[in-house]
């Protein structure tokens, strides 16, 4: 089944981006990330595939700035998707090939016409680790 | 189900001796599906579906699939939309902004055109296609936001008799890395999958689209491959560019015919399809 066209669009906007992407649905399931956040989360996407809301925040193992593990419903794209507002954080993750990484996330919901949420889209940057 | 194409050039009319046998009028399709008289596209081929229905009386459908000027501008012209004893309902996209009597009605009002829409009449009721499938008399009818400039739906009709789809402004290969990418990344791949007709946009030669990117329309070869994936009965080839004549659409068919796949017919004006 095809996704919704404002998940299609930004998949191949994203594709097109140097910037990291990653997108969800509207049940928050992982369905791609971009070639410019592989090496930051350390695998290709062909090779990690789609993955369940519980899986993918749980295997990322999001923290906040306090070193505290983020809950499932609190990590920036879960937050945009209940919300349905933009959120901008910055947050620890260990990569799926276990190396940590400090990121400055934005998360927005792509709210679509006739008040549909076909999913939510996040943009990331590396931090170097001295910043703050 | 009875498919009668009455217009199929795109962008705009282009009557003239290269155009004879296709046609020059924009889009229009005449659909009969059991009871229900369907109406896609009000471009300037539905002035002559108009006339024809003097006979009709009762209930007429016309599903627009967005607003660009070869998709309405035919509409100031439908003789239904003047005839008080026809009941005639208007399908269209929104805006995130704006409904459709709104969005209309920038075309339908002075100084772009002399009668305004509301001038029409109570028999006149515009409805926003809704993100489910709907009922029109024995027709099931989804509309399904597709990759083009500007909100923009396609159809897929069905029967009791068979299923039609009709997408005939698409760039389904916009951004895509590679075309086709599979069902799942496909604009409009669930409107097209499995029907017995899709009447689709192949304005471009693979030249010419190279300059054309991001226009809002399709190759004859992503046209191709998307039939191709959708598993379809038949393609018609729609939206014709205005500047390609006669003989050089029978050269566009005359290629895609060839490739093993389903068949294909180039949209001729009259054309009619018995499903």
């Amino acid at each position: 089944m095809a996704q919704p066209i404002e998940l299609i669009l930004v998949r191949h906007l994203a594709g097109r981006l140097a910037i990291p992407a990653f997108l969800v649905d509207a049940e928050g399931t992982l369905v791609f990330y971009n070639e410019a956040a592989e090496p930051i989360l350390g695998r290709r996407f062909d090779e990690a595939g789609e993955m369940a809301y519980e899986d993918w925040t749980s295997v990322f193992a999001v923290r906040d700035e306090g070193d505290r593990l983020v809950a499932a419903e609190e990590v920036p794209l879960a937050k945009a998707l209940r919300s349905r507002r933009p959120v901008h954080i910055r947050v620890a993750i260990t990569g799926l090939d276990g190396s940590p990484r400090l990121l400055e996330v934005s998360a927005f919901p792509l709210d679509g016409q006739g008040q549909q949420l076909p999913g939510a889209v996040a943009l990331f940057w590396e931090s170097p680790v001295e910043d703050g | 189900m009875q498919v009668r194409l009455w217009g199929t050039r795109g962008s705009v009319a282009s009557p003239g001796p290269q155009t004879v046998r296709y046609g020059g009028n924009t889009a229009c399709v005449e659909v009969r599906a059991g009871d229900a008289l369907l109406v896609l596209d009000a471009g300037t081929g539905i002035r002559q579906l108009g006339a024809s229905l003097r006979g009709h009386h009762g209930r007429v459908d016309l599903l627009l699939t967005h607003l660009h000027l070869d998709h309405v501008q035919g509409l100031g012209f439908f003789e239904p939309a003047f005839r008080k004893e026809i009941e005639l309902h208007i399908w269209g996209p929104p805006s995130t902004h704006a409904d459709l009597r709104e969005r209309l009605s920038r075309y339908l009002s002075p100084p772009l055109f002399p009668v305004r829409l509301r001038d029409l009449g109570p028999h006149v009721a515009l409805h926003n296609v809704p993100h489910e499938p709907f009922r029109i008399g024995d027709a099931t009818v989804r509309g399904e936001a597709i990759i083009h400039p500007d909100p923009t739906v396609g159809y897929r009709i069905a029967d009791a008799s068979g299923t039609v789809a009709y997408l005939p402004d698409h760039e389904p290969a916009l951004g895509a890395p590679t075309f086709p990418i599979g069902p799942e990344w496909t604009s409009g791949h669930d409107l097209a999958q499995g029907v017995d007709l899709l009447i689709h946009d192949a304005q471009y030669t693979t030249e010419e689209y190279a300059a054309r990117v991001g226009w809002g329309h399709s190759s004859t070869d992503h046209t191709w491959a998307f039939a191709l994936q959708a598993g379809v009965g038949r393609l018609v080839t729609f939206h014709h560019d205005p500047t390609h004549s006669d003989a050089e659409l029978d050269a566009i068919g005359a290629d895609l015919a060839q490739r093993n796949g389903p068949e294909v017919v180039g949209g001729i004006e009259g054309l009619e399809f018995a499903l």
